[in-house]
Parts: structure tokens; C-alpha cells; sequence
């Protein structure tokens, strides 16, 4: 008997990626974001859901991918976090897969450092890799660049 | 009912509550005596009341409550045990009080019934053994099943009074009778005579209990007046109100736009329903600032014997209401502050004689509603506050200069209190040094949208002012644009609006040095530009025909924030920032907006110290007061003028190796950073726009061909800090001001007539490099 885990999968650029279903609030089409001057440009901006203030993190910009096309609006993965929920902007939904525990795969020590540092873990899928996002890291744009101080003190 | 004493009335709740639990607790206990929590618990409550009712005067309901407490006290002990026909006994006890209470309650009296027997029969229970003979008398034969309350009452009290009390409990229990046998048709009619103790109980219970019901439905309306609420019911209540405030908003938009006589009109009336609602809903929230001050005699009594004063602690404004976030806010700070005044404001009682004033000190507390905020005054007849002392002090301890010092007028002396690090306390009492200081109590104030000021005469005594809101999840805030967003200003901190148009906007404002300031009224307001704080383009950007100037209160200094445009006012719902962006102090939350988008709310404290007009004034801040020093010395520095995004920023030329144009091409990346291959080793490459923040900056120069590199040497390697264009390199007196600091930019001067950013190089460059020399190190070290 193996474990199988649903994961509602992303795309971002030519990378698929994936979380837990479970910590899937709801996944949303674009929707407008006030930007919030001063800090990280992460933080593309704050969205209301139903009354909620939810703040949006730009996955592309926290994996150091070029800015998506004008044109292309980003869709919106709301994960549930211990601080309530936060929008992850991501370019397109995928499907909810049913993965094995079998394939799963810790991430290769080549990939690249903020990528290798995000990715908790990989799924060796028919003809693709499905890369399992850690949504603390992923959503912890404070403590990336605290870290940074730290260093230079 | 309405005039019974406030004291009565809580009196009368508690102790309904009380006998409650404690009918409850006895049931429990007989079913297993053996449990000294219970038994304690039972204890208290009796006692409780017997105290209360004792200090009330009402001497009746003391006595049976003391015969009670008595025998209680025994059973706790484990002189005797509890039976059923203690049981019994005390749970008429109960209902004794109960019946007195219900009498306070109506007629203001104890009433006239007659409860000897019952002290009598307390009284001889008290003795081990007791209970048996009342056991073998309350199980003859003639007592019947259905009236066992009755039955043994008389019986087991065995003296003359007997007969009076029976008829007066009777006619109750003839209700609570037919109750019991209604509720419990099995243990009322089959319990018979003969039984033993076990289904007597049973039934006692059943009867009581179906008593006490009816007795609560029929004569406990204080209790029924109010009721108690989990506080998360009501903080969902309040969270439900504001989303109701908000869709009230958007829909008084919506009707605004639409021509319809019955629309308008049923949004007039949801506004109105909407207002009242959360007016009542803020209301349960509300407690009395007598729940916190109730405290505070003990606190000044105790202190005062320990610093051998004497102080009379004269309290106005109890009844005062503020929501139960902040009851618990200012619990501290409001303590610290009386100690504050009892061990450092009032003097000893000789001391007070020779300066011909009463040897008792007073401490004044004052509470009062004020414009939408509870303001808290703590007021000392005492030595009063020394602005020399305080100068002299600040000197000593090396917070500021003699200069600095020399230029403060008698207010801001006086606020020196609230330094960090500054004690005036001669000595350190066990009362002072406890590393809670001013600082702290202002901090915790301030946190919570509140202010404190400090009034002092010298010999005529010191008097706190805290101004606090009166709630911090709804507040009337004012809307304001800025770079095509909008911004809300809670209106606590709003002074007025200035509008100025044409000529008024060349002639109005003028700088000194870099500084722009505004003379309003002739005092000088230094003015700060919101989009320049918030790092955004902003489109009346070099427009200088209209200039709108929102006057602002932080602390206890004023100053002007130049916005694009100015809204309405409107009731806003205070809604949490992520975590994300908790290290931002320019926002103090967000809402949202009629149309249902976000506004970010501008926190106008931590807006005036990122704009450093609050700190150089007041020196809040040690090491700010030191930056702001260094920097008025001011000298010539050689700067290299670079553009980002069209926005001049300057680099100490000293700290540049080379200038580089290299073609877009040549950047590649490494791990996280972008790189160069330069001079045959691979240089790492920062971003300046996206070190320092500045919006609309893209990671890469993506969309140039070609890129200019500042080189920038350390140790034999090098780092490249990619801009825009290379404008320029001037010789300029440098006065650095610390407008615009943040990481990476030391802080803003004016080279040519422009505001430009200073770079601070090291930052900059340690964002890429420690990163990257520490790893590669270790490798070089190897090879």
C-alpha cells in the first residue's frame, strides 16, 4: 500500500509546480491588487476576499523569474497559513493530481539556490517533475531578507 | 428596581450565579462526599455571600449564611460528613437565601419570614452525629413521599418555631411540589417512606431544583437582565458589524449613482439601522474603566506605606466606557503611571508640612469621553516636576548635549521623562527599577492610537494626560490619493486641510536647506511628500499649481503631508496587515473601500519618524538624535550622480573602483544572483533599483542593450551596482538629511538644486557579496 497525496498543481514559466491540497484555501482568477509601497516587491499587493485582506505574494518575483507579460494576469492559489491566508500568484491552474509517495524525491542539490531553498521536495512524474512548494519559505519575504542582514553584520 | 444601589445589583447577580453552581456542587457532593475541591468551592460561595450581605447590613440573610459557612466549614474540615440530611439542610439553606435575595431585589428588605428553625437545625447538625438521629426521623412512616422537604423540616429541627417556617416554605414548595412530581414521576411517587436517604435525596433534589427553576423565572430579574457572553461571540459580532459597515459604504455609493427615489430611501434607512447597530455592538464591548482602577487602591496604599507617604486616592469617571481591548491595554501603563506619581510626585508627609500643605497627598484620577476618545487624566498634588532637574539629569546621563538641551522649550524638557534610559527617581526603589520605565508606558500607549502628555508646576504637583480612542476596529478616517492609490489617515491624528493653488504654491512653500516647510499661521510646518515617503511616481509630480496639505498631529509635533488629492472622511474597518508587511511602520493596517478595493491606512507616527520629523525635535531616540548630529556637521564629498528610474541618487565617489558600460548581454546568473564575467573572474551584480526598493524597477535592465556598472572593490574582488545611466560626478557640500533612509540609502541631500538619495555602497554591495564570498571562500581556500 503506498500513501498517495492530492496536489493542486501551477504553473510558473515553463516550471510546474504543486502544493498540498489541503492547504488550499480556494484558487481565484485575477483579482485586483492595491500595491503596497516600501516594502518587498514580492508583495505584489493586497486583495480583498469577501472582506478578508489577504496579502498576494508574487511567485515569479520570489523565484527571481522575469515579470510575467503585461497582458497576462496572474490567477491567485490562497494557502492557508498559521497568519491567515495569503494569495500566491502563480500564471495558470493545473489539475488536482493524485501523486504516489513512491515517486517523491528530495530536491537535486543543482537547482539553482532560491529555487532549492523553496522546493521541499519533487515528484517524478511521466515526462515531468512536479515540484512541491514550501508555502512558509515561500511566503516568508521578511525573514529572506533579514537573513541578508544578518550576513553582512 | 431602578434605584437599587449599583452594589446591590451586582451583589444580587453574583450571588444568583453563585447559588447556581453551588445547588450544582452540593448535588455532586452528596453523591461523593469525598471531594475537597467541591467542598471549598461551596464554601467560598456562602462565604462570599455572608461577607457581602454582612457589609450591606442585611443582618438576617448573614446570620443564616453564617450557621451555613459554619457547618460547611466543619464538613471541609472533616469534622462531620455530609449526608442527606445535611444536604438537605443546606440546600434549603439555598433556598433561604434565595428567598431573601428575591426580597432585596423587589422591596429593597430581607422580607419578614422566620428562618430560626432553620439556623437552629444548622446549628445542630454542626454536632457529629446529628445528622443519623434526622435520618431516623425523616425516614418514619408518616412522611410522605411527595412532600419530603416538608416533612423533614419540622421534624428534624424538632422546636417551636417549627410550624411558622414550614407554612412559609410550604406554599413555595407546593409549586416546586407539583413541579417535581411533574419532572421526576418516578423517584416523587415511588420513594417510599421507609427508603433510606438515597431516593429521599432524589426527590429533595428533583423538588428543589424544579424550585429553584420557577423561583428563577419568576422573581430573578436582575439576573435575567443580563446575561454573560463568550467574549469571541462578541468579537464575531464585531467583525460581522464591519463587514456590514463596509457593504453599507459600498451601497451608499451605488445609490448615489443611481436615480431611484425607493432605493435612496431603503439606503437611508440601512444607514441609520447599520449606524445604531454598531453602536450597540461596540457597547457590549465596552467595560468600565472602574474595572482597571479598582485595583489601584490597593497598588497606592501599599506603596504609599512603603515609601511612608500618605495618599488619598480620589477617583471621577468610573463609569467610563472603553472596549475591552484597551481596558486591557492600559492596565499597565495606567498602574505605572499612579506608582509613578505616589513614589516620585507626592513627598513625604513632612516634607508636605513644610511646604505648607496638607500632609496627605492626593492622587486624582480622571475619566471622560472627549470628542470620540476617553481621555485619563492622573493628577498629583505633589513636588511637581523640575525642568532643570530633568536637564541636568539628561546631561548626566549622556542622552543629549548642553546644545540640544539649551534649545528645548519647558514642554519638551518635561517630556524627557519619557526617554529611554531616563529615571528621576533619587534613589531606585523596589517601586522604581523595575525596567518598566516612561519609555515603555508611552510606547505601550501610543500602540494602541493613544497619547500622553505631561503637565508639571513646580510645588503645586503633576498631572498625566492619556488620550486614548474609544475603540480601535471602526474609525472615522480621511481618504487621501497618492500615486493614483488611496491612503487612510485616522482622523485622531487629522489637524486640517490646507489647499494651495497657483502662486500660493510657488510662494508658500520654502525650504531651508532641503527641507520644505510651510508657514502656516506663521509657525513653521515642515512639510513631508507622501509619494516620495511611499517610493511612488506620483503625477502632480513637478506640477505646482495645486498643493494639498494634510496637517497632522504625531506626539506633540505637527506636520504638513503633501498628498495628490484629498477625499471624503469616512468610518473605516480596521483590518490587520500579513506579516509579511509588518516590518512597513508607514502602515498601520488596511481596509476596504466602497468599490470593494484595499486602501492601505497610513500609521501617521511611524510616517512622521520615517520622515524624521518627530526625532530631531524631540530626540525620542538616542542614536537618532546622534545620526542627526553627525550629519549637520555637513562636509564635500566627491559623488558620482546615477539615474534609477529616472531618479537621481549619488554614490561617494571614494567608494568606486571603475565605471563599466557593458552590453545587456554579458549578465548571466549564479544560484541567486545575476553575475559578469568581468576581467577574467565573475563578478556578482546588484540591482540598485531593486536594492533599494524603488517600485517599478525590474530585477534586470532587461530592456536596455546596454548597462552601466558601478565596480566597486573590497578586498580584491569586486562587485558591480548595475543603474541606469552615470549622470554625472560633482564636488558638494554634502548635509545629509535623514529623509528617504532605508536600507541602503543613507539618506537624501541636495546636489544642484535637486533632492537626490546618498547610496550607501557597503549595504548595496553586501546584498550579493557576503553572500557569494562566503561561498566561494572556503572553495578559493581549498584550491
Amino acid at each position: 500500500m503506498h500513501e498517495t497525496h492530492q496536489i493542486c498543481t501551477f504553473h510558473l514559466g515553463d516550471l510546474f509546480f504543486g502544493v498540498e491540497v489541503e492547504k488550499v484555501q480556494e484558487v481565484l482568477r485575477y483579482q485586483q491588487m492595491t500595491p503596497v509601497p516600501i516594502v518587498s516587491k514580492v508583495v505584489r499587493g493586497l486583495i480583498n476576499l469577501r472582506g478578508q485582506i489577504v496579502t498576494a505574494i508574487d511567485l515569479r518575483r520570489r523565484f527571481l523569474l522575469p515579470d510575467a507579460d503585461e497582458g497576462q494576469l496572474p490567477m491567485n492559489v490562497v494557502v492557508r497559513t498559521g497568519d491567515g491566508p495569503v494569495s500566491l500568484l502563480v500564471d495558470e491552474i493545473g489539475d488536482v493530481m493524485e501523486v504516489d509517495d513512491d515517486c517523491i524525491e528530495s530536491p537535486p542539490a543543482t537547482l539553482r539556490d532560491v529555487t532549492r531553498e523553496l522546493v521541499s521536495s519533487v515528484y517524478k512524474l511521466e515526462g515531468k517533475l512536479l515540484l512541491i512548494l514550501d508555502i512558509d519559505r515561500a511566503i516568508n519575504t521578511v525573514g529572506g531578507e533579514s537573513r541578508h542582514h544578518a550576513t553582512v553584520n | 428596581m431602578d434605584d437599587l444601589d449599583d452594589v446591590v445589583q451586582e451583589f444580587l447577580i453574583e450571588s444568583y450565579e453563585n447559588l447556581d453552581q453551588l445547588e450544582r456542587d452540593l448535588v455532586i457532593l452528596e453523591e461523593s462526599p469525598n471531594e475537597p475541591e467541591v467542598i471549598a468551592r461551596i464554601f467560598r460561595t456562602i462565604h462570599t455571600i455572608k461577607g457581602t450581605c454582612g457589609f450591606l447590613g442585611y443582618s438576617k440573610l448573614e446570620a443564616l449564611t453564617h450557621v451555613g459557612e459554619n457547618l460547611l466549614s466543619r464538613i471541609r474540615d472533616g469534622a462531620i460528613q455530609l449526608d442527606g440530611a445535611i444536604a438537605t439542610a443546606l440546600l434549603k439553606t439555598v433556598d433561604a437565601v434565595r428567598e431573601m435575595l428575591a426580597n432585596i431585589e423587589h422591596v429593597g428588605e430581607e422580607g419578614d419570614g422566620d428562618y430560626s428553625a432553620l439556623v437552629a437545625e444548622l446549628t445542630r447538625l454542626l454536632e457529629p452525629g446529628a445528622s443519623e438521629e434526622a435520618e431516623a426521623q425523616a425516614s418514619e412512616p408518616a412522611a410522605q413521599a411527595s412532600e419530603p422537604v416538608v416533612e423533614v423540616e419540622p421534624r428534624s429541627a424538632g422546636v417551636s418555631e417549627a410550624a411558622p417556617v414550614a407554612a412559609t416554605i410550604e406554599s413555595d414548595f407546593e409549586q416546586a411540589i407539583e413541579e417535581a412530581a411533574a419532572q421526576a414521576p418516578v423517584a416523587a411517587p415511588s420513594a417510599p417512606p421507609t427508603e433510606t436517604k438515597v431516593p429521599e435525596a432524589a426527590a429533595v433534589v428533583d423538588s428543589e431544583e424544579a424550585f429553584s427553576s420557577e423561583s428563577r423565572s419568576g422573581s430573578t430579574a436582575v439576573a435575567d437582565s443580563s446575561i454573560r457572553v463568550h467574549v469571541d461571540l462578541l468579537d464575531k459580532l464585531m467583525n460581522l458589524v464591519g463587514e456590514l459597515v463596509l457593504a453599507r459604504n459600498q451601497i451608499l455609493q451605488f445609490a448615489d449613482e443611481v436615480d431611484n427615489q425607493a432605493l435612496q430611501a431603503t439606503t437611508q434607512r440601512l444607514n441609520l439601522v447599520t449606524t445604531e447597530l454598531q453602536e450597540g455592538v461596540m457597547r457590549t464591548r465596552m467595560q468600565p474603566i472602574g474595572t482597571v482602577w479598582s485595583k489601584l487602591p490597593r497598588v497606592v496604599r501599599d506603596l504609599a506605606r512603603t515609601c511612608r507617604k500618605q495618599v488619598r486616592l480620589e477617583m471621577e469617571g468610573k463609569e467610563t466606557g472603553l472596549d475591552r481591548t484597551l481596558i486591557e491595554a492600559i492596565k499597565d501603563p495606567l498602574t505605572h503611571l499612579v506608582r509613578n506619581c505616589v513614589d516620585h510626585g507626592i513627598e513625604r508627609p513632612d516634607d508636605r508640612r513644610a511646604a505648607g500643605k496638607d500632609p496627605v497627598g492626593v492622587l486624582q484620577l480622571r475619566a471622560y469621553h472627549e470628542g470620540g476618545q476617553v481621555n485619563i487624566e492622573i493628577a498629583d498634588d505633589g513636588a511637581g516636576i523640575s525642568p532643570e532637574k530633568l536637564k541636568q539629569r539628561a546631561l548626566d546621563r549622556g542622552l543629549l548635549s548642553a546644545e540640544q538641551l539649551s534649545r528645548m522649550g519647558e514642554r519638551q524638557l518635561l517630556n524627557l521623562i519619557f526617554l529611554p534610559g531616563f529615571s528621576t527617581a533619587e534613589q531606585v526603589t523596589n517601586v522604581s527599577g523595575r525596567g518598566v520605565g516612561m519609555d515603555v508606558v508611552k510606547t505601550n500607549i501610543e500602540r494602541i492610537g493613544g497619547t500622553v502628555d505631561l503637565h508639571s508646576a513646580p510645588g503645586k504637583g503633576t498631572t498625566f494626560k492619556v488620550k486614548i480612542p474609544l475603540t480601535l476596529a471602526i474609525i472615522p478616517a480621511l481618504i487621501v490619493r497618492c500615486g493614483g492609490e488611496r491612503y487612510a489617515i485616522p482622523q485622531v491624528s487629522l489637524l486640517e486641510l490646507v489647499r494651495l493653488e497657483g502662486e500660493q504654491v510657488r510662494s508658500g512653500i520654502e525650504r531651508i536647506q532641503s527641507a520644505p516647510v510651510y508657514r502656516l499661521r506663521g509657525q513653521l510646518l515642515p512639510l513631508v511628500y507622501l509619494n516620495q515617503e511611499l517610493g511612488i511616481e506620483s503625477p502632480t509630480d513637478g506640477q505646482d499649481e495645486i498643493c494639498n496639505i494634510v496637517v497632522l498631529q504625531a506626539d506633540d509635533r505637527q506636520f504638513g503631508l503633501v498628498v495628490d488629492g484629498v477625499q471624503d472622511t469616512e468610518e473605516i474597518v480596521v483590518k490587520p496587515l500579513g506579516k509579511q508587511l509588518k516590518a512597513a511602520s508607514a502602515f498601520a493596517g488596511a481596509t476596504i473601500m466602497g468599490d470593494g478595493r484595499v486602501a492601505l491606512i497610513l500609521d501617521v507616527l511611524g510616517l512622521a519618524q520615517q520622515a524624521r520629523v518627530i526625532s530631531e525635535a524631540q530626540a525620542r531616540d538616542l542614536s537618532e538624535v546622534l545620526e542627526s548630529e553627525s550629519s549637520e556637521r555637513g562636509d564635500r564629498q566627491t559623488l558620482l550622480l546615477v539615474d534609477v528610474n529616472q531618479r537621481p541618487f549619488a554614490i561617494p565617489l571614494s567608494k568606486v573602483a571603475r565605471l563599466e558600460e557593458l552590453p545587456a548581454t554579458a549578465l548571466e546568473s549564479v544560484g541567486t544572483y545575476d553575475v559578469i564575467q568581468y576581467r577574467g573572474d565573475i563578478m556578482p551584480v546588484a540591482h540598485l533599483g531593486a536594492v533599494v526598493n524603488h517600485p517599478n524597477i525590474g530585477s534586470g535592465g532587461g530592456d536596455r542593450d546596454v548597462m552601466h556598472v558601478v565596480v566597486y572593490s573590497q578586498n580584491g574582488r569586486n562587485v558591480g551596482v548595475a543603474v541606469d545611466t552615470i549622470r554625472d560626478i560633482v564636488d558638494e557640500h554634502v548635509d545629509l538629511r535623514p529623509v528617504g533612509r532605508r536600507n541602503g540609502v543613507l539618506g537624501s541631500t541636495v546636489v544642484q538644486g535637486r533632492v537626490v538619495e546618498l547610496i550607501d555602497l557597503d549595504a548595496v554591495v553586501s546584498t550579493v557579496s557576503s553572500h557569494i564570498f562566503e561561498d566561494s571562500l572556503p572553495m578559493a581556500a581549498g584550491a
